[in-house]
């Protein structure tokens, strides 16, 4: 990917992006059903998923989630 | 406390443990709290942050005593939209991101008298032999950022982008919401953007808004 792609790539906004408070409100939901079908996850709320993906700390919330269900369920 | 759907065994134990006239209360909070502290600890291993010892150790017991006072404060609200241990792990995980955030702020960090403009192809992962043009990109996006955005915005803007401070470290400081931070950003990306369309820098063929 070339310097403008790459730019490109990072002022893309996506207007399903439903921001921080909405993603970490549903992120136990999400969570669950990323650990059983994460197709299904994105389909079911591709908002978040959008988010998601934009979002490091939201992201990364996420990832420590799964983490700890693994874990310890 | 209306469930949306029946709950599965454990979470049934828990509502139950978590009820105050329990007679098990005290060590159902306990148990939880357990619970709670070998996540936090998990999770800050799992973050490589650079604190570690009894600091890392300070931390995790702080986010996990945090994350039992919100459990509580909040059990009414559970809906059992998930199983009550996925929902309770969330608070304490958050508890983590926020005292990191806050915690950034005690290391101490070089003065700013630059906005770090070299660091913006780095950042977006351009390749070091694309001297010429990454040197063009930090050119138009600067022009953009000085030429559309507010003050805060670019303020955040380089704080976040070419600085990497973590947006819970703004939201620590400047005692705001991690959603406040991300949509100045949202917002700064996209008047970025537009304005590098306008000038022709970038394009805008099968895309919308």
């Amino acid at each position: 990917m070339g310097a403008r792609e790459r730019l490109d790539a990072f002022l893309d906004t996506d207007p399903r992006d439903v921001g921080c408070d909405r993603a970490v409100e549903l992120l136990h939901v999400y969570a669950e059903l990323v650990a059983g079908d994460p197709g299904a996850a994105e389909e079911q709320y591709a908002g978040v998923a959008v988010h998601l993906a934009a979002c490091g700390p939201c992201h990364e919330d996420l990832v420590g989630l799964l983490a700890a269900m693994a874990a310890e369920d | 406390m209306g469930l949306v759907a029946d709950p599965d065994e454990e979470t049934v134990a828990w509502l139950r443990v978590l009820d105050r006239e329990a007679a098990d209360h005290d060590d159902g909070l306990a148990r939880l709290h357990e619970r709670l502290l070998r996540i936090a600890r998990a999770e800050l291993h799992r973050r490589r942050t650079p604190i570690a010892g009894p600091e890392l150790d300070d931390l995790a017991h702080q986010a996990a005593a945090d994350a039992i006072l919100a459990i509580l404060a909040k059990l009414d609200t559970f809906r059992g939209e998930s199983r009550f241990t996925t929902w309770a792990y969330r608070f304490v995980i958050l508890e983590v991101s926020s005292k990191l955030g806050r915690h950034h702020w005690r290391t101490p960090t070089a003065t700013w008298d630059e906005d770090r403009w070299e660091t913006l192809p780095d950042r977006l992962g351009v390749d070091p032999h694309e001297q010429a043009e990454a040197r063009r990109l930090v050119e138009v996006v600067r022009d953009a950022v000085d030429g559309t955005l507010t003050d805060h915005q670019r303020a955040v803007f380089v704080e976040v982008v070419l600085h990497g401070v973590p947006l819970d470290a703004i939201c620590a400081r400047d005692g705001t919401t991690r959603s406040a931070v991300y949509k100045t950003v949202f917002d700064a990306r996209r008047k970025i953007r537009a304005a590098l369309v306008a000038n022709g820098y970038l394009t805008d063929a099968g895309r919308e808004g």
